[in-house]
């Protein structure tokens, strides 16, 4: 879908150039071995923050979780906001989770996990950078994992006793995995 | 000037909507309705009339306290005692040329504005304070400057406190070299600035079907300009060297949403610029303080404030906010992702929504036009509801992505008229209607609404026969 991207090679612009004569010299010659700031991160350090997930399942660590497991976390960590029925809080402004499925596009336009979300990596990732609201970043892997079986089971898109790991979240079927298009701005032509 | 029109503010009814948009919409309303009503409670109630401070001494002690404490290092907290937000109350004499005025460097080092202007952002009642956003008065604008005080602020997790001595950016990935940068390491290198306006997808977001909050604040206030000084983001690009086939660039936030968007790597390397200074100052910690991502012309989210990692890839990471947020349902069913170009789009600020004119006679229109994708060309202005265009005058500096002010004088014969402006800029690109923006994106994107993000459409208002002004959205 984004192929077009991909496909540029980007190279760096000669950025020195549009500076006045004077700083083009000095500017040059730092760039020509680099300014050489800042330090090599270690892998630790690195590893620390790297906590994205992509849809081909970079990023997924080790771990897995069940559907069953992940029933008793949502009861604890997520039902506060999200409801029991996955439903949504409004009181709390807790997104609906589940439900919506079909409903994108017409006058009853609802956006859930179930119905919007193209990729089950995201869940994954979002869960684990914010949620849950009251000690975003808090989860384990595992966890992790578990709630996402447990959340893409009550929108009936995985079976009750599928395991999510590493391998199997990343081959989820998302129902809207086919619902995105690039951006075709500007749509309106009255150029002068 | 924001006189209120009449007592009551009526909104559209909600019955039909289930209970979560009915919230939302209804909050917005009740936020909107609160702002209006604030002045005018403030002068009905406060009791300092006809020269009267009965405050003065509680005041006084308070400014000592102050003083005091910011001598010690610590900073007062009571700025907010009894003026407006950003002022402090002090006694105002009958005759301010036979009395001393106030103590010089007595505010600790750093002003504050007068008591007497009280211009203020107004929070979207979002159910959460943490994720929540927030609008700047254009209404009181002057120039194209935003006081960074009064920036529009977007937050998904509040707003971060953070220590610049511990803060890194750690650049990696599809790089030959990784690299920590600390903020110090940071400001060695050549430094940029560049005046650019952010403006929030979602602006105008309640106006897409129908006229629905009342004044500029309300409809257009999620855009704000600043000066904005840092590095290229493409000196550091070169710094670390970017390996062949990378094509997009994660940006993170260092707050609790632990914000995340991708940026395609021509952006990267064209004008996008890590901020550590707003308006000649550190950035404010609700702009992203101690670093910030400028991405001139694009949505302002992906502006990721906090900034603590990039990470480059060939592929984008298709994270929340590019996937089950900032997304643009079409009736179709599909929905256009990584609608990043913010298009050409100007409001007028005066008159506008909620101001009562005192009378006919003359008045300068004025307003505010911009365009991510370069500079503005020119700006129209009708008074008789879009049947004659006027060329607006473009006041200097006109700048490439940056609000450009523009003025009309208009001598009012005291009859009602539709007003509204237009803008073209430098690619050819002239403002759109809302209509002509529905008809070809649908109006399902929302059940309230519409749609959610991108609305550029031509905003109109209705000055009434009285001098009242109204939003008119859709009728020009």
């Amino acid at each position: 879908m984004f192929e077009y991207w991909t496909s540029k090679l980007c190279r760096p612009a000669i950025a020195v150039a549009i500076l006045p004569f004077g700083l083009l010299l000095a500017a040059s010659a730092a760039n020509a071995e680099g300014f050489g700031f800042g330090t090599t991160p270690t892998a630790a350090e690195i590893a620390a923050i790297d906590i994205d997930v992509m849809p081909d399942g970079r990023g997924l660590p080790p771990g897995s979780g069940t559907v069953a497991q992940g029933k008793a976390l949502y009861e604890q960590n997520c039902v506060a906001c999200h409801g029991e029925n996955l439903e949504g809080v409004a009181a709390t402004g807790g997104a609906a989770l589940i439900g919506g499925r079909g409903s994108i596009g017409t006058p009853k336009t609802k956006k859930t996990v179930e119905s919007y979300w193209p990729y089950a990596s995201t869940l994954y990732d979002y869960v684990k950078r914010a949620m849950p609201f009251t000690a975003p970043g808090s989860l384990k892997d595992d966890e992790i994992y578990a709630l996402s079986a447990y959340i893409l089971n009550r929108a009936n898109i995985i079976g009750e006793n599928d395991v999510m790991n590493a391998d199997t979240l990343a081959k989820v079927q998302m129902p809207n995995k086919d619902g995105f298009i690039s951006d075709a701005r500007p749509d309106v032509h009255n150029y002068r | 000037m924001t006189m209120r029109t009449k007592d009551t503010l009526d909104y559209p009814d909600l019955t039909e909507f289930d209970e979560n948009i009915r919230d939302t919409v209804q909050g917005m309303a009740d936020a909107e309705r609160r702002a209006i009503a604030a002045p005018t409670q403030e002068t009905e109630d406060c009791p300092c009339k006809d020269g009267m401070f009965p405050q003065q001494d509680r005041r006084s002690f308070l400014l000592s306290a102050a003083a005091g404490a910011a001598a010690a290092g610590l900073l007062p907290k009571v700025a907010h005692a009894e003026a407006p937000a950003g002022a402090f109350e002090f006694p105002v004499p009958d005759d301010p040329t036979k009395v001393q005025g106030r103590l010089t460097n007595d505010d600790g080092g750093y002003g504050s504005r007068s008591q007497f202007e009280s211009a203020a952002r107004w929070r979207f009642p979002t159910k959460t304070k943490e994720s929540s956003w927030t609008m700047t008065p254009l209404a009181d604008s002057q120039g194209i400057i935003t006081p960074s005080g009064l920036h529009f602020e977007r937050h998904h997790g509040g707003i971060p406190t953070i220590d610049p001595d511990k803060h890194t950016l750690i650049v990696h990935g599809m790089a030959d070299k990784p690299k920590k940068y600390t903020m110090a390491d940071l400001k060695r290198f050549p430094s940029t600035s560049r005046i650019n306006f952010i403006e929030c997808s979602g602006n105008g977001l309640t106006e897409f079907k129908a006229p629905y909050l009342k004044t500029v604040q309300g409809t257009h206030g999620l855009t704000s300009t600043s000066e904005w000084t840092g590095v290229p983001l493409s000196t550091i690009l070169s710094e670390v060297g970017v390996q062949d086939g990378a094509a997009w660039i994660l940006a993170e936030g260092a707050d609790a949403a632990v914000m995340t968007r991708s940026v395609p790597l021509d952006k990267a390397w064209g004008d996008a610029m890590l901020a550590y200074a707003q308006n000649g100052e550190a950035i404010r910690p609700e702009q992203g303080y101690p670093l910030r991502l400028v991405l001139p012309g694009y949505e302002g989210n992906t502006h990721i404030k906090w900034l603590r990692r990039l990470e480059i890839s060939d592929k984008p990471f298709m994270t929340r906010e590019e996937t089950s947020k900032y997304t643009d349902v079409l009736d179709t069913g599909k929905a256009r992702q990584f609608s990043f170009d913010m298009e050409a789009k100007s409001v007028i600020t005066f008159p506008s929504g909620e101001m009562k004119l005192p009378g006919a006679g003359f008045y300068e229109i004025t307003g505010l036009a911009w365009s991510g994708r370069g500079t503005i060309r020119q700006v129209e202005v009708t008074t008789d509801g879009g049947k004659t265009w006027n060329i607006a005058a473009l006041q200097a500096p006109v700048l490439p992505i940056c609000h450009t002010r523009f003025r009309f004088p208009w001598r009012w014969d005291g009859n009602p008229a539709l007003i509204a402006s237009r803008c073209i800029d430098e690619t050819g690109y002239v403002q759109p209607t809302i209509a002509d923006i529905n008809k070809v994106r649908g109006v399902n994107g929302h059940p309230k609404f519409a749609s959610i993000y991108h609305l550029n459409g031509i905003m109109a208002w209705q000055v009434g026969a009285d001098g009242s002004v109204a939003n008119a959205a859709h009728q020009v």
